[in-house]
């Protein structure tokens, strides 16, 4: 045992749970809802009375209006304390599976609040955002070498955002042959939002089954291809953590079918540097910029999804984009030819501004070196974890694996109830994220780790250690502990079930006399 | 006695008359773990032998339950929307999703009966 998990082990059994007078333990603070706190009159600002002026006409406010009476170090407090609670990738790792969770470099954020980015507004006359628009037109270039293709949609909020893009851009594709294609296939282990898209955009979802080997079985993908199919949405690697090795057939084969090949990007952080989806026969592909590219995801965003296309798919992309003609950059606002047709605008003004500014500070930070370096300590990182956890925990397939490992529940098959869940609540009590659960669904109680390139040997040995003495513990039949996980959490195991069937949605005030009551 | 008939997909399909009531098997429920919600088809639309008639949704996943066999929906478990447990409670029984007008009886030869479904739920482990 080391010392570090000696420390640890100390820490759990001194940190025995015991009622405090305050309710507080040690640093830990609880703390009333502001709504909670409410002592009307309480303010932190003190404005004059309003002058007798009637600005309103006719118009009254009948009742108050049920803000809370709160001073400003109420308020501070609040959320400090609030923020205390919170585990971020700030705090420690966060293997959290097909989100890569990498560090946000602070670089990024010191160019993001350069007055010229941050203090910008979308109206201004072009004249006065030039910078801004070459900063665009700049990460859109790398985009597009990053990935071998010749066009980028900039414009879309985040990853489902970008794939609803992606694949309107394919429909109207589609519509401007004369064709109507009904159906769009999509793997089983896809990530929700992949169906999700496909039905929003009017298709009929195929699932395709996957091989033994955790790919997409090529023969029934064949089989399911034909004139009615419009798309395959395919993620690459998949949400196994592996390469989809028959990518080129599988290209092939949608192509001959005349159907686009839509890659959900959200797995990039593997291939970036080392493999271009333009090479692959891919036709259109959104980007994490929030995942990838390292700008903040997870309550921190917004995130940023721009989508790469092909050739046969540039003429339909969405406004705006930007053109260089008489030795300058111009937004284009106003389409004509095809894309008049197409989709038009998706989103309020040019994309996620502060994400782009981020996103090209990492791109240019590292450089094509340190990007190829990133996407290869990502999946060395990822099969450490299995070479070192394989013979604890039960891989789903042999690796090895791509930048995120599957692991499913077998390994607790012999532990007297210890589901897949328990386990992740008992990483809880031991200071980390969980990893990924119950996702994909292809394999039995999953539990998929994304450590990314973020994470040093020292920090993946630790987890480790804490895995392994976990899963150790599981076997020796200690199923109660973590029935009982997580114990050192502000608040100990939720009823989710509960949660769902009766969601309490909003907070009432209670009546004065019963407010101990409704507690 | 009822003939109850099972899918490969955990559905049992109960045979009353020309009438089959649907729902998730004890070995589904047990696997969704608590069901918090479930979707119902409208009465009266034609659902299609192994394709989508309802959904279930629990802390887990949610998943497609499919027709065991085509049909017109005439009746559905209202009770369910305000008590979805029904389902982990009483799967087979209280539990039920819908009811079939049986369009084609033929459908039913394909179905497991309770041995051949035990079997195939003990080759799943």
């Amino acid at each position: 045992m080391s010392e570090w998990s000696k420390a640890i082990s100390g820490f759990a059994r001194d940190a025995a749970p015991e009622a405090t007078i305050s309710g507080n333990r040690g640093l830990r603070l609880e703390d009333p809802l502001l709504f909670e706190q409410d002592e009307p009159g309480r303010s932190g600002v003190d404005l004059p009375e309003p002058p007798a002026v009637d600005r309103l006409g006719a118009l009254r406010r009948e009742g108050p209006i049920g803000l809370p009476g709160l001073s400003e170090p109420q308020v501070v407090r609040h959320y400090m304390r609030a923020s205390q609670k919170n585990y971020g990738i700030d705090m420690g790792l966060y293997p959290l599976g097909s989100c890569t969770m990498k560090h946000n470099p602070r670089l990024n954020e010191k160019l993001a609040r350069l007055p010229g980015f941050a203090d910008i507004h979308p109206l201004q006359p072009q004249s006065t955002v030039t910078g801004a628009l070459e900063l665009i037109d700049t990460l859109a270039r790398w985009l597009k070498e990053l990935t071998g293709m010749p066009a980028v949609a900039m414009s879309p909020a985040a990853g489902a955002h970008g794939e609803l893009c992606g694949m309107m851009c394919i429909r109207a594709a589609i519509e401007a042959r004369g064709e109507r294609r009904q159906r769009v296939l999509v793997p089983e282990s896809a990530h929700g939002t992949n169906p999700a898209t496909a039905a929003a955009c009017g298709y009929a979802v195929d699932p395709i089954p996957a091989n033994a080997r955790g790919r997409v079985d090529l023969t029934a993908l064949k089989e399911k291809l034909g004139p009615d199919v419009a798309a395959i949405m395919l993620t690459n690697p998949n949400t196994c953590g592996l390469f989809e090795d028959e990518i080129l057939a599988i290209a092939e084969a949608v192509h001959a079918a005349g159907a686009f090949f839509y890659c959900d990007g959200a797995n990039f952080n593997a291939l970036v540097g080392r493999v271009r989806p333009g090479d692959l026969g891919i036709d259109c592909m959104h980007l994490n910029l929030h995942k990838t590219f390292s700008t903040p995801h997870g309550g921190g965003g917004p995130g940023s999804g721009p989508v790469v296309l092909a050739a046969s798919l540039a003429p339909f992309a969405p406004l705006p984009w930007l053109v260089h003609d008489g030795g300058g950059l111009r937004l284009i606002e106003q389409a004509a030819g095809p894309a008049a047709r197409a989709i038009g605008r998706i989103k309020g003004f040019h994309g996620q501004m502060g994400m782009f500014v981020r996103a090209l500070a990492y791109i240019v930070s590292h450089g094509s070196d340190g990007l190829r370096q990133l996407s290869g300590d990502a999946v060395l990182n990822a099969n450490y974890l299995l070479a070192r956890l394989g013979d604890r925990l039960t891989a789903s397939y042999p690796g090895p694996c791509m930048h995120e490992v599957l692991f499913d529940d077998r390994f607790l098959r012999d532990s007297g109830g210890v589901t897949t869940l328990d386990f992740a609540k008992a990483l809880v009590d031991e200071g980390f994220h969980p990893m990924t659960m119950y996702f994909p669904l292809v394999v039995h109680g999953a539990l998929l780790m994304e450590p990314t390139e973020s994470e040093s040997k020292a920090s993946l040995d630790r987890f480790i250690e804490v895995v392994r003495g976990l899963a150790e513990r599981a076997r020796a039949g200690a199923a109660a502990s973590f029935h009982a996980a997580p114990r050192f959490t502000p608040r100990r195991r939720l009823d989710e079930t509960a949660a769902a069937r009766k969601p309490v949605l909003r907070w009432r005030k209670p009546a004065a006399t019963t407010r101990e009551a409704a507690e | 006695m009822a003939t109850v008939k099972y899918t490969k997909d955990h559905e049992w399909i109960r045979i009353e008359g020309d009438v089959a009531v649907v729902g998730i098997t004890d070995y589904a429920q047990t696997q969704l773990g608590d069901v918090v919600y479930v979707e119902l088809p409208e009465l009266g639309r034609r659902v299609e032998q192994g394709k989508e008639a309802a959904v279930v949704e629990s802390v887990k996943a949610a998943s497609e339950v499919y027709a065991p066999i085509s049909g017109e929906v005439l009746a559905v478990n209202d009770a369910l929307s305000g008590e979805p447990g029904k389902v982990n409670a009483d799967p087979m029984g209280e539990g039920w999703f819908l009811k079939l007008r049986i369009a084609d009886t033929k459908q039913l030869d394909g179905l497991m009966d309770e041995a051949a479904y035990n079997a195939f739920v003990e080759g799943l482990h």
